[in-house]
């Protein structure tokens, strides 16, 4: 067999590996939020209840980011994350506030598939390898925020977005796999919230890179936006929020579309 | 199809209240997803490693996420080894508890349950890696060629959440294959033995057509 049959025969497989589409939840004090640019807020409702519409109408993954500071907040999106876990049928994962293994702990132990660490792992970058050590790798999503500098330089920000640090882009992603977390949760600044399309270069060059799932977050506005991002950005999943949470593009409707184009899609 | 699962919810709460269910307790993580998906179903579990309850039960799941050579060690630690290979109802591994119920895994190279006589194998990845493949095996793909009662035929080409990032190789217990990389056993039989390499709990309404088919057994 020639080297090039063999490798088309390969990704013909790889085909039935579905592409999955994520909302995301921002949840401040147990409630739904979501953050035009991390500025303006506005509430959508009950996560749980959100959650599970979702799951019903089709979505592959859930998660849930709790953006609440305070400690009394913590314990609350700790039961919040109990009540996700008996109520809905598909994996989550859970992020906001993962400093340190307890945290994790608690979380795992709340029924969360999956928790996502991002400034916390920035500041410590060891706390990637205790958590995929005590939890495997597949429990440990790396969720980036980056800002596009120039070319193929993207700085990577802590606190949503306000906070540059000395970390690039493509290295960081690329130390986040080493260091054992099992997917790579990409969000572009410049692209949140623009709803514009991902930001489907640096997308590739990730999924070029790495050899983890990449998953896209940050300027879904349209349905072609999402086939964009699986085929120009190579990503293996796509997240949004506020076009779900809003009811501008309908999860059935969006699945049903990149079937049709040909993407690898569960109906 | 909805009414299919109506049909099989049913059931499950007519006969949840003569159900022993067991769920077994070993160093694995994230093991409450199964007893979560079973009461979505209607069924009580108990998570226990009490060697009299599992014998008792009416139905066994063996879950598991974690590494395979460390969690054989301690499976043979606590007697559980002989306890689950010598089961006589209706048992349903999971994920890791699948792979332990073969005969040999290269996770750790080590020699597992042997209720299969099946080999756990490592995914590689292709040299080029033109598809972008990526390992583990994550997110939801294909079950196909399904048998036994575990599967009715509605269940043939359903879509099923997996991560993972060994294998089972094609063998002689094969209840459903899918494909990544190569084909390989997503499901496996024999006797009262049954397992998934998937995730039942965490696959939506499929999965919860398939959980209500093992209690149904």
């Amino acid at each position: 067999m020639s080297l090039l049959h063999s490798a088309s025969k390969l990704i013909n497989l790889n085909i039935m590996l579905a592409k999955r589409i994520i909302p995301c939840l921002d949840i401040k004090n147990g409630q739904t939020v979501k953050g035009v640019k991390f500025v303006e807020i506005k509430e959508v409702g009950d996560p749980v209840e959100l959650g599970a519409l979702y799951a019903e109408q089709g979505a592959d993954e859930l998660v849930f980011l709790d953006i609440t500071a305070s400690h009394e907040g913590r314990k609350t999106f700790v039961d919040l994350v109990k009540r996700i876990a008996r109520n809905i049928n598909i994996p989550f994962t859970v992020g906001g506030g993962i400093s340190e293994l307890s945290d994790a702990d608690a979380l795992l132990n709340a029924g969360a598939d999956k928790i996502s660490v991002n400034s916390s792992a920035v500041r410590n970058p060891q706390l990637i390898n205790d958590l995929a050590q005590n939890f495997g790798s597949q429990f440990v999503v790396a969720a980036i925020d980056a800002k596009h500098n120039h070319g193929d330089d993207w700085i990577v920000t802590v606190n949503g977005g306000r906070i540059p640090t000395d970390k690039k882009l493509f290295s960081w992603a690329k130390e986040c796999e080493e260091r054992g977390a099992g997917e790579i949760l990409f969000t572009s600044m410049d692209h949140d919230g623009v709803k514009q399309g991902f930001a489907n270069q640096a997308l590739a060059k990730l999924s070029d890179e790495l050899n983890i799932p990449i998953i896209a977050s940050g300027g879904a506005g349209a349905m072609e936006h999402f086939k964009d991002v699986f085929t120009k950005g190579k990503a293996d999943a796509g997240l949004a929020a506020s076009i779900f949470h809003f009811k501008e593009i309908p999860i059935p409707e969006l699945k049903a579309y990149l079937n049709k184009e040909g993407i690898p899609i569960r109906l | 199809m909805i009414e299919k699962m109506s049909d099989s919810s049913d059931s499950g709460l007519r006969t949840s209240d003569s159900q022993n269910i067991v769920i077994i307790k070993y160093n694995a993580g994230n093991i409450r997803s199964v007893m979560n998906a079973l009461a979505r179903l209607g069924y009580e579990a108990e998570i226990t490693a009490d060697p009299l309850k599992i014998k008792e039960a009416d139905k066994v799941i063996f879950p598991g996420v974690g590494e395979a050579s460390t969690t054989m060690a301690y499976l043979r630690e606590t007697g559980l080894d002989e306890i689950i290979t010598n089961l006589k109802q209706p048992v349903l591994g999971i994920c890791l508890g699948m792979q332990l119920m073969c005969s040999y895994s290269e996770e750790g190279n080590v020699d597992c349950l042997g209720i299969f006589d099946e080999q756990v194998k490592k995914f590689q990845l292709p040299e080029p890696n033109n598809g972008n493949i990526k390992i583990p095996h994550m997110g939801w793909n294909k079950i196909t060629n399904v048998k036994t009662p575990l599967f009715d035929d509605s269940l043939e080409g359903e879509y099923v959440y997996f991560v993972h990032s060994f294998y089972v190789a094609l063998g002689d217990d094969i209840a459903a294959t899918t494909e990544y990389i190569l084909p390989y056993s997503s499901a496996l039989h024999k006797d009262n033995f049954y397992a998934t390499q998937f995730h039942p709990e965490k696959s939506g309404s499929v999965g919860e057509r398939i959980l209500a088919n093992f209690l149904k057994l």
